[in-house]
């Protein structure tokens, strides 16, 4: 009987399953055939991560595991697809220039895959312990690529930052944890919320929740625990930036989503004008501090601390519109980070990389195709209709207008205003200014990841529709 | 006087105020921020077990246990990256790590 479990709980969780046993054999085969098998570990963890993301997408299994500290429901489905692609795709791009971004040794896809596997568990997870595991799975994998660079000092200190500030977070989540579990009794997520609705909730809970949250809004990178994103992102090697971008974005989101919606629905209230604010502050400081920067990496960095604010407007409302919203923007977001990266990591001449925003002054005469591309991209980033940026805004507002949040739906379209001038200001260096020389070849590689990107944020409005479905139906976990 | 929750609480709030503070009011050494780490999740770990001893219930203190096991990882980790770090920059003092502004 209890093996009858045992094998049930595996088979939900088997894409976990094939990225821990993946990850393990590609450091035996790394290890084993030496220096020169990066490549090959690369060509395998691409393998690993598209057969975990094919089981997922085709197994219907779901379910609770484990005692019910794991969970595979629709939600948590389209998230693990989206934090694999983000992985996948980042994996990929990260291979074009290994050699001269130094990240051409097999430990990279090893600790790549490892940390999706963290995503994977965090997104699953159903209870305190397992949210904390998958948490640090994920955060140790991370403070290790960012200072994969080891010869340069800047990687180095982005990894300090990234570790140090880590750490601090993981502390006051663990913290709030604590809080949570003594003075409810449980680590569940569900046993927590039938507590919480059973009884009059106590200052403790409510404490543990805001620390859980600080915690948590770390992971996203919301203002006030923002401080790391921008060093760090302009630290790290540009592919492990995208990567940053991508898959843990959405892991830290989805669990965000989870954890107040699940755990925490019968204290709505109370997190609610938590959200509120770091939702406001982040878009407010996303745009405005944006302004000012020279270096692209940087500026995206500002912009992500913006999207994520725009995101939890839509959690704020505390809806099924709502967390559909979160999930169709984490999804338009990624795709929109992706193919802007890919961009970025094209900006590179003989000598090396560039990272300046100056260095795109002229594209449009020099690579016609990229400037498109960039164009529609950004403009998408500014959330300009009929792109697939305007889309993802669009949801979140109507959600927060549904649920009478006036004032941060109002405070959120002004910020985005704010926000375009940035991103206008890089179509404009491409299109009106001088050149500023050409960049070298553009790999196929970077190519198809920037066309398909651009492909889907301008023809998002015609098959948009099974998208924005599919986002419903995983929101409806919730409701 | 009978040793109550209330008072492992305070001991572990102190604890974890203090960790807090060593982070970001001390100015020397990232060492320290290590050892201001530790002293968080120390903090942690004897909630979580005074609470798992009140509630008679043992998750708290597998939790706790759970807790130290990532904390050695977490440790071995920063230690790492603060000896590349090291290397390159010559020096782990706190007003060091300025290689870039934010």
């Amino acid at each position: 009987m209890t093996s009858d479990i045992l094998l049930s709980s595996l088979q939900i969780a088997t894409p976990e399953l094939i990225l821990a046993i993946g990850a393990l054999v590609l450091l035996m085969v790394g290890v084993f055939s030496g220096e020169r098998s990066a490549s090959t570990v690369t060509g395998l963890a691409v393998a690993v991560l598209a057969v975990s993301g094919l089981w997922l997408i085709f197994a219907p299994t779901q379910g609770e595991a484990f005692g019910g500290a794991f969970v595979l429901d629709p939600f948590g489905r389209f998230m693990k697809i989206l934090a694999l692609i983000g992985s996948l795709v980042s994996l990929i791009m990260s291979s074009v220039n290994s050699r001269a971004d130094k990240l051409n040794q097999f430990e990279f896809p090893v600790l790549l895959v490892l940390a999706t596997l963290g995503m994977m568990l965090l997104i699953s997870a159903n209870d305190l312990i397992a949210l904390y595991l998958g948490l640090e799975l994920m955060s140790l994998a991370l403070y290790v690529v960012a200072a994969f660079n080891r010869d340069s000092v800047r990687s180095t200190e982005a990894g300090l930052k990234y570790f140090v500030l880590g750490a601090l977070s993981s502390g006051m989540l663990l913290y709030g944890m604590s809080l949570v579990y003594g003075f409810t009794g449980n680590t569940g997520l569900a046993n927590i919320a039938a507590v919480l609705s059973a009884e009059t909730r106590s200052l403790g809970v409510v404490f543990g929740l805001v620390f859980i949250l600080a915690g948590l809004a770390f992971k996203i990178s919301a203002v006030p625990f923002h401080m790391w994103t921008p060093d760090v992102y302009e630290g790290a090697p540009t592919p492990v930036t995208a990567f940053f971008a991508s898959g843990p974005k959405v892991a830290a989101m989805a669990v965000f989503v989870r954890v107040v919606t699940e755990a925490f629905m019968p204290v709505f209230a109370d997190w609610q004008q938590v959200v509120v604010f770091i939702s406001i502050a982040s878009m407010l400081l996303g745009s405005f501090a944006a302004i000012g920067q020279k270096n692209i990496k940087r500026l995206m960095a500002y912009s992500s601390i913006g999207h994520m604010g725009y995101a939890l407007v839509g959690l704020a409302s505390g809806s099924q519109t709502g967390v559909s919203g979160v999930a169709l923007y984490m999804l338009i977001y990624m795709v929109m980070t992706l193919g802007t990266f890919a961009c970025i990591m094209s900006m590179r001449r003989d000598e090396g990389s560039l990272e300046n925003i100056e260095d795109l002054a002229g594209l449009s005469s020099t690579n016609p195709f990229m400037a498109v591309v960039l164009t529609a991209l950004m403009f998408s980033l500014a959330g300009i209709p009929p792109l697939a940026g305007f889309f993802a805004k669009y949801f979140v507002f109507v959600a927060a207008i549904e649920a009478k949040l006036y004032a941060l739906a109002i405070i959120g379209v002004l910020s985005s205003v704010v926000g375009a001038y940035y991103y206008l200001r890089v179509v404009k260096l491409m299109w009106f200014d001088a050149p500023a020389g050409q960049f070298a070849r553009t790999s196929g590689t970077l190519r198809l990841v920037f066309g398909i990107s651009g492909l889907f944020v301008t023809a998002y409005v015609l098959f948009g529709g099974p998208i924005g479905t599919a986002a419903t139906a995983a929101a409806r976990t919730f409701f | 006087m009978q040793i109550g929750l209330s008072h492992y609480l305070t001991v572990s709030a102190i604890l974890f105020t203090l960790g807090v503070f060593g982070i970001f009011l001390n100015r020397k050494n990232v060492i320290i921020i290590l050892m201001s780490v530790e002293l968080i999740l120390l903090s942690v770990n004897l909630n979580m077990v005074a609470f798992s001893s009140f509630l008679n219930d043992i998750v708290g203190q597998v939790f706790a246990l759970f807790i130290l096991t990532v904390a050695a990882a977490e440790a071995a980790i920063g230690l790492a990256i603060l000896v590349v770090f090291y290397r390159n920059r010559g020096s782990i003092a706190v007003e060091d790590v300025n290689m870039m502004k934010g």
